[in-house]
Parts: structure tokens; sequence; C-alpha cells
């Protein structure tokens, strides 16, 4: 039994909250520490571009402002407006959609790209190297690339779209298909992301467990099953909760590619807090959706933590 | 985290804007904005044919009065809102690119342009340079508020007319004609009309015409006033009405809403794919960069057909009347910028080169000069159909209040998926 060994690396999970239990441990030290002197730039900055304009947005919610001119109190007209709103509910519901289509599609192909990924075979380098390019385009590239793609009379979904049911290639210009192409390309743009978390993870499970469980009888999938997926739990946490809270709040893609459309479609959201700021020049109601989008993704983030019991950071190299 | 990644796109949009202030700033030395040290700062659209002539001008000004000028050119979609934001801070430009109507209506309605009129009454040999169904358009309150800077953009109906050989046709000149064309058409499997239904502006196109056909120009013109009700007039419903029922004839295939302007709408024309396609006059110029063999042989045009027992002019036009260039309020060089427009806006050079690049520019009495055009007979066309027009109607989603253009915009898709009728359009743009 090994009960004091530290875990050396936890991977990329090192973050958030853990400095609790690290506190008392250190209390007749005499070294000079890291008074609360040091943590002022990074608060200064924080406080801002993030708290500032947070707040700034926050009271504005309450304004009715175009852009030009002196906002004026609206009191809770935008609330009240946000709330009893068709439009707002039905793009609320969509980006839940959005979000968990996302993750669910994402998760298992950027999983399996990882751990595959991890392995030394020099194949295996070669092509992980391919899967990672998309990291290296902007949004609006490979929105635009796709967009030419999915181009019904002059692209590939001329071709393409009657093998998935769509024989005049009318997919970004369907209602179903129109939220299935974001899926696609948000899928194609951010699993290499999300893979690279899941390859450094998986390098670093100690070769000794996989050992001990082949002398046990194990096979591959068993190896997974039991060994892999554990092992990877806090970075399935971190990546789903990268993954979530960036589906909340991402529009370039949808911008680029169906403007919103087919007749609405695609609003989601944060599309509807640009169209709202700066197409409606209704800043006021656009901030208001921006509150609400914090609120949404400060509690989802919130809710993931504390239900995963990533907050305890508990490392998952215990007893080796 | 949150926080982050939803200011992420404000802080991008703010930062572009801000750059692009810090350029216009460097440009006159920095020292109080483009105003402040005497630089002529002049915004308008990338345009690789009207930017040289916009150079160009500001070159014959600035070697005249001895003036420091910069031309600012940003690409169309982010223009309007970067120059939102600037105008609603210190730093103006001194003259600015616009399409009149409701595209400056709350600059005017803040006090941020001059009133260019007492300067207009005044010189009134400049006043009686431009047509005035088009400074007309440029007209808020009574007031002018732009100077035309360049062609004039109504909407045509262009067709292939290979394919009309081919099957025997006559372009249409009512209603009834065009849904027998579609008929024709959809027999031979050629969409009839191509339209770009994921830009939804090129959709819209078809509700203005229609409209103005049916009700006569008033009809908007009440609704671009404030008067909500408009949506639902009978000839509004009717237009809807008639959309809906064009589009479940097949009249624009069945994959319109994946098809894009440039690259989609425009290739199926030239290709001889669609037979008709309803666009700004724009579209010579670009079938003409894009397509020149078929430009030159094929491409046809004409306007928009009347409806039968519609209230509406056939003569009557929709589009662009023109795009404008108005003067800040803030600007400290207003006087420099009154001379740079009085100087070159009508002169016989600019409008020259305006002609020699394939416009129609908005000067009177210039039919003999249109010789120059790269295309005689499509300028002559152009230039005849705005002389004669009883109403240049500004196309609505620059002439509507802000907040509407979008409602607008996507209520429409849904009405050309089939999703909504005339009613249903009223009575979700009351909603709106």
């Amino acid at each position: 039994m090994t009960l004091t060994t530290k875990a050396p690396s936890a991977g990329p999970v090192r973050r958030g909250g853990g400095v609790r239990g690290v506190r008392p441990a250190a209390a007749p030290d005499r070294t000079p520490r890291p008074g609360s002197l040091y943590i002022l730039p990074a608060a200064l900055f924080f406080a801002v571009f993030a708290v500032g304009p947070v707040i700034g947005v926050g009271v504005l919610s309450f304004m009715e402002w175009n852009g030009l001119g002196d906002p004026r109190f609206a009191g809770t007209a935008n609330w009240e407006r946000f709330l009893g709103s068709g439009a707002i509910w039905d793009a609320t519901g969509r980006t839940l959609l959005l979000t968990g289509a996302c993750w669910v599609v994402q998760t298992p192909i950027s999983l399996a790209i990882g751990v595959w990924s991890a392995g030394r075979q020099r194949n295996r380098a070669v092509l992980s190297a391919v899967y990672f390019l998309p990291l290296l385009l902007s949004s609006a590239a490979i929105a635009l690339g796709w967009k030419a793609i999915l181009d019904p009379n002059f692209g590939a979904a001329k071709a393409l779209g009657p093998l998935i049911g769509y024989s005049d290639g009318d997919l970004l210009g369907d209602t179903q298909g129109a939220l299935l192409c974001i899926v696609m390309v948000v899928t194609w743009q951010f699993v290499p992301f999300h893979a690279l978390l899941y390859q450094a993870a998986a390098r670093n499970i100690p070769a000794s467990i996989y050992d001990a469980a082949l002398i046990d009888g194990a096979g591959r999938a068993t190896a997974f099953r039991y060994i892999t997926l554990p092992q990877l739990r806090n970075t399935i946490i971190t990546s789903s909760t990268l993954m979530i809270v960036g589906s909340l709040t991402y529009f370039e893609t949808i911008l680029l590619l169906t403007d919103g459309g087919p007749g609405g479609a695609t609003h989601v959201l944060p599309f509807l807090m640009y169209t709202e700021g700066f197409r409606s020049y209704e800043m006021g109601f656009a901030a208001t959706i921006a509150t609400a989008l914090v609120v949404l993704g400060t509690s989802l983030s919130l809710l993931i933590v504390r239900f995963s019991g990533f907050a305890k950071m508990r490392s998952t190299l215990e007893g080796i | 985290m949150t926080t982050h990644f939803s200011r992420r796109h404000f802080l991008g949009l703010a930062g572009g804007t801000t750059g692009a202030l810090m350029l216009g700033a460097t440009g006159c030395g920095g020292s109080s904005g483009p105003g402040g040290s005497g630089s002529l700062t002049v915004w308008s659209l990338q345009d690789p044919v009207q930017n040289p002539i916009q150079k160009a001008a500001l070159k014959r000004f600035s070697d005249k009065a001895g003036a420091q000028t910069k031309l600012e050119t940003f690409l169309n979609t982010a223009y309007t809102q970067k120059l939102r934001v600037a105008m609603g801070s210190p730093n103006t430009p001194d003259v600015l690119f616009n399409w009149g109507g409701g595209s400056i209506r709350q600059y005017v309605d803040n006090g941020l342009l001059q009133d260019l009129t007492p300067e207009l009454e005044k010189n009134p040999e400049f006043k009686a340079k431009f047509l005035p169904s088009v400074l007309e358009a440029g007209r808020i309150d009574g007031k002018y508020y732009g100077i035309p800077l360049r062609g004039m953009q109504p909407v045509i109906l262009f067709y292939n007319k290979k394919l009309f050989e081919k099957h025997d046709a006559q372009p249409p000149t009512t209603w009834a004609e065009t849904l027998k064309l579609v008929d024709t058409f959809k027999k031979a499997g050629v969409t009839p009309f191509a339209v770009a239904g994921a830009e939804s502006w090129t959709q819209l196109m078809w509700l203005e015409y229609l409209c103005d056909r049916i009700g006569g120009p008033d009809v908007f013109g009440a609704i671009a006033e404030g008067d909500k009700s408009g949506w639902a007039d009978p000839a509004m419903v009717r237009a809807i009405d008639a959309i809906a029922d064009l589009a479940g004839r097949g009249g624009f295939g069945t994959n319109f809403s994946s098809v894009q302007y440039q690259t989609g709408a425009s290739p199926l024309l030239a290709k001889g794919k669609a037979a008709m396609h309803l666009m700004g006059s724009w579209e010579y110029t670009n079938q003409l960069d894009q397509e020149p063999e078929f430009t030159k042989d094929g491409l046809g045009w004409t306007t928009f057909p009347a409806f039968e027992g519609g209230a509406g002019d056939p003569k009557a036009i929709v589009g662009n009347p023109t795009n404008y260039f108005s003067v800040s309020k803030r600007s400290e060089n207003a006087g420099k910028a009154l001379g740079f427009l009085k100087q070159e806006m009508g002169s016989d050079t600019y409008v020259d080169a305006l002609i020699k690049g394939g416009d129609v520019p908005a000067v009177a009495d210039i039919e003999a000069r249109l010789k120059d055009s790269p295309n005689p007979e499509f300028a002559g066309f152009v230039y005849d159909m705005v002389r004669d027009a009883p109403s240049f109607q500004l196309s609505w989603d620059q002439a509507i209040e802000n907040k509407y253009a979008q409602p607008m915009l996507t209520n429409l898709q849904k009405v050309f998926l089939g999703k909504l009728d005339g009613k249903g359009y009223a009575a979700a743009m009351k909603a709106a």
C-alpha cells in the first residue's frame, strides 16, 4: 500500500479550487510567500476586462440604447420582452439542443482519436498530425470553406446530399439539415483540440496498470473500459466543460454558414445577441440576452463541477 | 471562462472598429481624430472599380485646394457596423458613404449629419446636375443630407437569352405571362427564377416589386414612416401570397434556400440552369467579371412585369437610387468636405470615369456620353428606366427602421419556404 505518493501530475485538469488542502501544511514556514500583492496584476486585468464589462452589460440590460446618443433607463422592459418572446424561447431550446448535440457527437470521436493517437507507432504520429490540421485554421476560413462544399448546385452537397436523404442537395436550406451542418462543421473544427487533450491524458496513464491487467487476462476492450476510461475521468470533465460552455456561446460558424437561416431555423441565443446589437441596434436588449447567457453558462459549468466531483480534485492515480 | 467566451465577440468587433479608427487617426497626424489636423477623411466601400475613381477625385481636389486627403475603404458587410460605432464616438470621418434613407435616419435624428440643403439652394447649378428623383431619395424630413456619388442601381429582371430562344419564349410583361413561363421552363428541367435564398435581401426584391405593382409605392412608404399596420395592407398580403404561390409552383426550384448570390444564383443563370434572375443593376458588372462570354451574347434584361389589376405604375422601380456622400457634423473640415463634393461629384471628369467603369451616374443630361460605357445598350436602358420612373423606392432593408429589418428578412425567408402566407406574414411583422 502506498498512501503517501503524491500524484505527479493530474494532466491538464489542474485548475480551479484545489488549493484548500495545501495551506495548513505550511504553517511554521518562514520563506517569503507570494502575498496578495502578487495577484494584483492578474486581478486588475480580470476586473477591467471581465468583471467590469459583465457588470456593464448587466446594467445595460435595463436600458434602452441604439448606440448613438445616451442610454435611457427602461426599467424591466427588456427583461419582460426577453421572457415573453417566443423567438427567444425557441432560440434557447435550439441553443441547448445544439450544445447537447455537439457534446454527444464530439466526445466519443475525440476520445477515440485521442486514445488511438496516444500510441507511439509512427503511422499514428503521422496521421495524428493530419487530424490536428483543422486546429490551425480560423473559424471564418473553416466556415467559408464548408459553405462552398455545401453549395447545392456547384458543391459536394449536390453529390453527397442524395446519399443522406437530401435529393437536391438542399442541406443548408433545410430546417434540420442546417442544424446538422452546423454540428458537423463545429465537430470538424473542434474535435482535434479535444483529441489533443485526450491524447496527452492517455499518454499519462502508467503502462504498469495495463501490464498488470494483461497478466490478469484483460483484453483490449476490457482494458479500455476499466483502465483507460476511469483514468481519463478528469479529462472528460474538462473537455466536456469546455465543449458545453463553448457551444453555448458559439456563433461565428452560424453567422457565416447560414446567417441564422433558413427562416430563423438556426437562430441561437448568441446569434440573436449579435443581430439585436449590431443589426437592429437594440443594445439594451442585446445586453439582456448576453446577461442571460452569462447566467446560463456559469450555472452549467458550476453544475458540471458540482456533480462530477471535479472540485475535489481526486487524483486518478491514487494507490500507484 | 463564460464571460471570456461571451465577451470575445464584442471585443473582436470593438477591436476591429478601434483599429479602423486608429487608421483614421494616423491618416491625419492623430492629434484629435480624423478631423483634427486638417486632412479630409473619406470613408467608402471597398470596390476595385470605384476606389481608384474616388482616389483620383480626391487627388484632383487636394491638388487644387492644397488640402491633405485620405480615402479609407471597408468591406460591405462590416461597413455599416463600423460606421455606426464611429458615428457614436468623437472620431467620425469627414465624408461618409451611405445608402440614404433608413441607413442615415438615426444619424440625422441625433444631429450627426450636416444639412446640405442651404448649400444646394445657394448653388442651383450644382443641384441641377443630379436627377431630381435620385436627389429626392437622399432627402430626410424635407432636407438633403446626401450628394449622389455613383451610379444608379435599380433592380432589373435579367434573363438568359439563349434559353429563351431555345424554348421560343418571350420575357414576361405581365404576371400571368410570368406564371406561364414558370411552367414552360419547369417542363424543360430549367429553374425558372434563380434566387439566392441563403441571402434573404435578394428575396426582398421580389416583395418590393410585387407590393409596388399591386399597391403602389405608398404601401411601403407608410411602413417606412413607422406605421406598422401597413404590413396588413391588402396589397402587402396579396404580394406575399403571390410570392408563396410562385415558390409553391417551383418558380425558384427546390434548393434555392441554400443558394448564395455570387457563387450560386449568378452562375446558375450564366450556365443556363436558371432562366431568369431578379437582381440589382450591379449584376451586369458581376456577370461581366465572372462570365464575360455569357454577358456579351447571352445576358438579357427587362423591367419587372406588370400585375393584372394592380394599382402601381409598371414603370415604377425599386432598388438603390444611388449611394451618397454625407458630411459629418462633427467634422472640423466641413468646408473642405463641401468643397470636395461640389468640385468633384458632378464634374465631367468624375462622371466620365464612372461611365467608363460601367456605372450609370445619377447626373442629368448624360444620354450622349453613355456611349463611352462598356455596354452603351445596358447603360442606356438603366438611364431611361430611372429617368422615366414615376417613383424609385429605396430597398426596404435600407429604408426601414433598423430594428425591423432583420424580422422582415427572416419572416420573408419563411414565406419562400412555404411556412407563412400573407396573413401570417402580417401577423409576424406586427409582433416584431
